[in-house]
């Protein structure tokens, strides 16, 4: 039972997997990006101890977090790219990975920034509007800054799972790492070779990502 | 040309979310299995066995579980052994749930004082009857919610083995939006019917989580 690998075939095809790091590194952060973005406007329309007292926007914001909590995401990048053709709204392949990382990372945010919202001692709160701060000075500037530094650690580890996810991207063409391993794989027949190199990539870039996050997180956020 | 009603397309829907649910406990049963091996193993202290068990989690917990399945696919037929999508996707997802299952209960145990260890050590138990009759039946309770939080994962994560090709919730919408024409409303009721099996088992374990931290209190 010798198995011989020939990984010879899968290097020469070097400048698609490096294309393919390229737009995985590029969807995950315009993914993150937004996503926080997304999900730090809905922990702010969820969290219990301020933000609106509107219920049917905390209703909504909700349902829309427990849907893509309990949905996995390859069956919203699906929705996504084929299904809203049909009302009219035609994406390419990655404008629809950008939305939908950006839709599953909102969703999975929201519930950690408004974990460390929610963590904000009342007196903090208190304290910043007798100094006359707006309501939206008192949440940019006292209430989010701690709690996002509360809750990066969590945050990093689902950002890391976001960008694995966009594997699964590759499946509507869009130009990114597995998608590279795919076409080489049917290329070269070197199918095992090329997934191999895709996932040691794939764990090179997660521990990387990780370092760069932590680092950035204590750098950025506590630095203020 | 054949019409699919509505029932039509939930009814072969509905067939197919078998195979998700059959993976999926196949998976985590599996998993759970290995899991516990792997932490049995961290836990004994046999040298090096730390540093293995850390590198098996790093890697499924680092890398995209397509990938993982993909080389289940194709790594399995390496060795001669002909293999169906159904066999690559059981062995993928069982290794990829006993990885965070370690990990998950590694944790619980850490969180066991080590004085629990000491006392049991001092009563001359052996590491075995330490783990079996003082240690694990305490983490066993810290461990219940996050585990059972952990199955929506699976369950989540078995869409994925729609990519080599298993026919199961996910690979059926592609099969019946192709054939009907209308990937909305399909994806739309493959997302519900995954929400209708993810959603209980979330509450489940919220509710189990908040009860164990109201005994703590």
């Amino acid at each position: 039972m010798l198995v011989a690998l020939d990984f010879s075939a899968v290097f020469s095809a070097w400048p698609l997997l490096v294309r393919g790091v390229a737009w995985t590194i590029a969807l995950t952060l315009a993914g993150t990006v937004l996503g926080l973005l997304l999900g730090t406007a809905c922990a702010w329309a969820r969290a219990r101890n301020l933000g609106p007292r509107v219920p049917p926007l905390r209703w909504a914001v909700a349902a829309y977090v427990e849907l893509v909590r309990n949905t996995p995401f390859i069956v919203q990048l699906f929705f996504l790219f084929f299904g809203l053709p049909a009302l009219g709204l035609k994406l390419s392949p990655e404008a629809a990975s950008v939305l939908a990382m950006v839709v599953n990372l909102g969703a999975y945010s929201a519930e950690i920034i408004r974990a460390g919202i929610e963590a904000t001692p009342r007196g903090q709160i208190e304290a910043a509007q007798s100094l006359a701060l707006t309501p939206g000075q008192v949440f940019r500037r006292v209430v989010l800054p701690p709690a996002l530094l509360k809750v990066w650690p969590a945050m990093v580890s689902q950002i890391i799972i976001v960008m694995l996810g966009s594997a699964v991207c590759g499946q509507i063409s869009t130009p990114e790492l597995s998608y590279a391993a795919n076409l080489i794989s049917s290329n070269t027949f070197r199918a095992f070779e090329a997934f191999i190199v895709a996932t040691l990539v794939y764990l090179a870039l997660s521990l990387l990502a990780r370092r760069l996050l932590m680092w950035a997180g204590a750098r950025f956020l506590v630095g203020r | 040309m054949v019409d699919f009603s509505l029932w039509d397309i939930l009814r072969n829907l509905l067939m197919a979310a078998r195979w998700t649910v059959t993976l999926s406990l196949i998976a985590f049963i599996g998993g759970g299995i290995v899991g516990l091996l792997l932490l049995v193993l961290r836990l004994s202290g046999v040298r090096g066995s730390g540093r293995a068990v850390g590198a098996y989690v790093q890697l499924f917990q680092g890398t995209p579980l397509l990938m993982q399945l993909f080389l289940a696919y194709f790594g399995i037929a390496l060795f001669g052994i002909k293999t169906s999508p159904w066999t690559a996707a059981a062995v993928a997802l069982t290794l990829y749930t006993s990885a965070y299952l370690a990990e998950i209960w590694r944790g619980c145990v850490a969180a066991i004082p080590r004085g629990q260890w000491e006392a049991a050590q001092s009563l001359a138990l052996s590491f075995y009857e330490q783990l079996r009759h003082v240690v694990l039946p305490q983490a066993l309770r810290i461990a219940v919610p996050p585990t059972v939080g952990f199955l929506v994962q699976v369950i989540k994560g078995t869409a994925l083995a729609s990519v080599i090709g298993f026919v199961e919730l996910t690979k059926a919408g592609s099969m019946i939006s192709n054939a009907t024409y209308q990937p909305f409303l399909v994806y739309a009721c493959v997302a519900l019917l995954y929400f209708a099996l993810c959603f209980p088992v979330s509450l489940v374990a919220q509710s189990l989580e908040r009860k164990l931290h109201g005994n703590r209190h």
